[in-house]
């Protein structure tokens, strides 16, 4: 069965006061149906800047250079503006990661599930839109008699699974979860993987959930993603990669994660800091923090070559 | 042994602003009880980590010990003395020996001062030493939280700089004073991961070399167990659970501690969560519930739990609890 | 701050064509260093003495008169040259006068708060609810006329503006982080306030006033226009403009438009040059 989603040498710039900036430089990657796929990074490597490509809505100055995004086959980049909007929310869906700003402070909860369905689907009656409201409810944990409340009635938590319920609610194939639990307390955060978990299995999702913590990457998903500047240095099933992570970041990602339950192993540093992409190393973007740099580390940018189930792009690995 | 930091039953209410048409309705005047007659010690030359969500009083307690704020009732001892009592020019003593790192690095520096006078201005505010040797120390400071060279930093902007080493101008301002006590405010929340081990590694460097005393306010476990020796977790202005890191993390008593060491994500995908979630919702601080606060979440919640509040009580190894019927 | 994308925002244009602002700053600033020049250079350049006759009355600009002359013989040109040197003269003292005010009471009504701040307040809101023409005209004609007592009542005018502008900033700028973290080192309410707190709001100060240096020059105008202003035969432009406008039915076009262009050019020179600095500020300013 062919992918879901194909990502093809996918390059978005944006326009900066100091240059132009490649905010994601030549990425590719497919995804199939009902899994989870992790990226993961730290802050300007250009997954959430991914994550919004697949939707189209990159933020000016940003813009696609080239790539493609294919969605079942379709060509998600070249597509009419009016067909996108009619993707956006029924076939593919974001939930985003500040709840506080993304939801409409004047609307009622009940009124953005609505105006959702009114958009989609403009002959749906009143009745019906808030009937199917009130089952999302359910699903979501929610009480109904809520359904009335403005959002800054509701608990951080409960925002977010109203977005949650937002992204879910025309059932989408495919959902895009950018930073989902950041701004959530620890057991809120809990919550919230749990009800993801729970709607994923129940509706066969086809997730990609961007984050930087390799706790929820390691609980939540197949298939994991790494970035660095803007690039994947290493992408492959997540078992494999926790167990012997080949590219020196993913490594050393890795070591730095904290581990509650060994904290010796845990918090371990990546000397130097994250690259000035308007003026990037030369070669291998992350030669410069790499352990294991040698001769040919500066000089050439690495491609991606498999080894085993995974991709790496490593001169260690060519 | 006397303990550098001694707290007895602090208490921070803030009153709720209300809307004039409120305040007129309702005589009833509101308080968030951020923080409820809480009671600790730190010791000199620990780490006590106090941990806890949202609304837990952590940062509340992270200012009063400082007094940045002024509290409601009770007393924080410093060394012995009250500082609630401190004269003005006590209080300026008291600055010069007790310091604080804040969370969000780019929010704590002025964005028109450069960074080496205001790494430098501990310094002339003290009036330590005369003017060049204060520049000198500044440049050693540098040197010393990993921004090198000196001098090509010295006269930078915070928005020259990454976040990391913006947060590294934070810890020099606060430690060019060579104090005794520092609470640190989620000091690597706002930091790349793989930068935080970095700080946390000058921050420890820095308490060998000064044989500071640190108080710790995160509210991520998995840190906290790798920095601090003695943990505290907060909830709802209280204080449920005291130990050594260890004691705590291994055999959590508190069913709030429980539920939250189950909750945090692992980063090993072989590990299977049991995550022990309470019911519900943190509720608002302005009205706690009655008796032990966690009592609507608990999943062991007895009668007694909503009439009387638990106080804390020790085991014999300095591990205590705030529960009728701590886990075993 | 971090943007969506997690580039940071400092790194990001904002919208229009690159450094459109930094052009309008830089011409309003030639269009004002033109004028300022000129009120130096007057007394060098100007071709005739514009306060005695020198010429037949109401002749049309000419080579020996490219402005023409007045009803009373004067050159134009002259007097539309030695004007600006009052135009200025009053709208900076009076700016300056205003700025001082208002940015030293609104800084310490806004750090101190409470009973103090409330009155201060409540006096300059109400100040600032009258129209600032009218509000002028009454000072200046309670005091007189003159070149001091219509700065004053210009000053009066815009005082509020300021506090009331200095003061939202102290109250924002208060909360931040930084001031925390400044007490935190044990420094003084004084320093906290000047050089954490002013000097954090400069760059808005520095934005108003070029504005208000616009309005200022409008302001005088109208008043001298109203005969409140410096008496003749001093050239100023809002006099001369009141004057030229009688003869204008009769076809004497040039002694109302050449002030008037002054004047037009004078503000616009200020205007361009604050919105100019006010959008290369900006981004600096939400930066934070």
């Amino acid at each position: 069965m062919p992918p879901l989603l194909s990502v093809q040498e996918l390059v978005v710039q944006y326009s900066t006061l100091r240059g132009e900036v490649k905010a994601v430089n030549d990425v590719s990657f497919s995804l199939e149906t009902a899994a989870t796929l992790g990226l993961v990074g730290e802050s300007a490597c250009g997954k959430s800047t991914l994550g919004f490509s697949i939707l189209r809505i990159v933020p000016p100055p940003g813009r696609i250079l080239g790539g493609k995004i294919e969605l079942q086959g379709v060509d998600l980049i070249n597509l009419p503006l009016e067909e996108m909007r009619r993707i956006r929310g029924s076939q593919v869906s974001m939930i985003f990661q500040d709840p506080m700003t993304s939801l409409n402070p004047l609307l009622r909860i009940r009124d953005h599930f609505i105006e959702l369905f009114q958009t989609h689907e403009p002959s749906i009656k009143k009745e019906e839109a808030v009937a199917r409201t009130v089952r999302l409810f359910d699903a979501l944990g929610i009480a109904e008699d809520r359904i009335g409340d403005y959002p800054h009635q509701f608990s951080g938590g409960m925002r977010q699974r109203v977005m949650i319920g937002l992204a879910l609610a025309l059932e989408p194939r495919l959902v895009i979860a950018d930073e989902p639990t950041t701004s959530l307390d620890v057991i809120v955060e809990a919550q919230v993987l749990e009800l993801l978990k729970l709607l994923r299995e129940k509706r066969r999702l086809t997730l990609i959930l961007i984050t930087h913590n390799i706790g929820i990457v390691a609980e939540m998903t197949d298939l994991v993603a790494v970035m660095y500047a803007g690039q994947i240095v290493e992408i492959g099933p997540t078992g494999d990669i926790f167990e012997d992570p080949l590219h020196p970041y993913t490594k050393g990602l890795l070591e730095s994660a904290p581990n509650v339950l060994h904290p010796e192993q845990s918090m371990r540093p990546i000397p130097g800091i994250p690259p000035d992409l308007a003026s990037p190393p030369t070669g291998c973007k992350f030669h410069p923090r790499c352990p294991r740099a040698f001769k040919p580390c500066p000089l050439r940018e690495p491609t991606p070559m498999a080894q085993g189930r995974r991709l790496v792009a490593c001169h260690l690995y060519d | 042994m006397s303990s550098l930091v001694e707290v007895n039953g602090l208490t921070k209410y803030f009153p709720v602003q209300k809307s004039s048409l409120e305040a007129v309705l309702s005589r009833k005047r509101e308080f968030v009880r951020a923080v409820d007659a809480i009671s600790f010690a730190i010791e000199r030359g620990g780490i006590f980590g106090l941990v806890g969500e949202s609304g837990s009083g952590k940062t509340t307690t992270g200012r009063l010990l400082l007094r940045l704020i002024e509290p409601t009732s009770g007393e924080i001892r410093f060394h012995g003395d009250n500082i609630g009592e401190f004269s003005p020019q006590s209080l300026r003593q008291f600055r010069r020996r007790a310091q604080m790192i804040f969370q969000d690095p780019t929010a704590a520096l002025s964005p028109r001062m450069r960074i080496g006078p205001a790494i430098k201005h501990g310094l002339d505010i003290h009036q330590v030493g005369s003017d060049p040797e204060r520049k000198k120390e500044t440049l050693r400071m540098f040197e010393r939280v990993g921004l090198s060279p000196a001098e090509a930093f010295y006269d930078k902007y915070p928005h020259q700089l990454s976040g990391g080493q913006r947060q590294r101008v934070v810890i020099g301002r606060a430690m060019i004073l060579e104090p005794e006590f520092v609470v640190a405010d989620e000091p690597v929340a706002m930091v790349d991961v793989s930068i935080r081990a970095q700080i946390l590694d000058l921050m420890l460097s820095l308490k060998k070399e000064l044989g500071l005393t640190y108080a710790f306010i995160t509210h991520d476990l998995a840190t906290a167990n790798y920095f601090c020796d003695r943990i505290a977790i907060m909830y709802l202005g209280k204080i449920v659970e005291v130990g050594p890191r260890e004691d705590v993390f291994k055999s959590p008593r508190h069913p709030y501690t429980v539920a939250l060491m189950s909750s945090i994500p692992v980063p090993d995908p072989k590990h299977k969560l049991q995550r022990l979630i309470p019911r519900g919702e943190i509720p608002s601080p302005i009205n706690p519930p009655s008796g032990c606060r966690f009592h609507p979440r608990c999943l062991h919640a007895q009668a007694v739990c909503s009439q009387r509040e638990p106080q804390l009580e020790e085991d014999a190894l300095g591990h205590q609890v705030a529960c009728f019927f701590p886990r075993v | 701050m971090k943007s969506l994308s997690g580039i940071p925002a400092r790194l990001l244009l904002r919208k229009g064509p690159k450094g459109a602002e930094v052009y309008l700053a830089v011409a309003g600033a030639v269009l004002l260093a033109t004028v300022i020049a000129l009120t130096f250079l007057a007394p060098y350049i100007a071709p005739y003495n514009p306060i005695i006759e020198v010429a037949p009355a109401l002749q049309p600009p000419s080579s020996q008169y490219p402005m023409g002359t007045d009803h009373l013989g004067r050159d134009v040109y002259s007097r539309v040259l030695y004007g600006a040197i009052v135009a200025l003269e009053v709208s900076a003292i009076s700016v300056l006068l205003s700025s001082t005010l208002g940015t030293v009471l609104g800084l310490f009504s806004g750090y101190s708060g409470g009973k103090m701040d409330r009155v201060f307040s409540m006096v300059m809101d109400s100040i600032y609810a009258f129209p600032g023409l009218i509000l002028a005209i009454a000072i200046a004609a309670m005091m007189g006329p003159g070149l001091v007592n219509m700065s004053i009542a210009i000053a009066v005018v815009y005082i509020p503006t300021y506090f009331r502008m200095i003061r939202g900033q102290v109250l924002q700028t208060r909360e931040q982080l930084y001031v925390e973290a400044a007490r935190a080192l044990g420094a003084k309410n004084s320093t906290i306030l000047f050089r954490y707190i002013f000097a954090n709001i400069i760059p808005s100060l520095v934005v108003v006033l070029s504005l208000n240096v616009a309005d200022a020059i409008l302001t005088e105008a109208g008043l001298s226009y109203l005969g409140l202003g410096i008496p003749p035969p001093t050239p100023d432009w809002g006099f001369d403009l009141s004057k030229g406008k009688s003869y204008l039915p009769g076809g004497y076009w040039w002694m109302i438009t050449f002030p008037g262009i002054m004047i037009l050019i004078v503000v616009l020179g200020f205007s361009l040059l604050g919105e100019g600095l006010n959008e290369i500020l900006s981004p600096r300013l939400r930066e934070r």
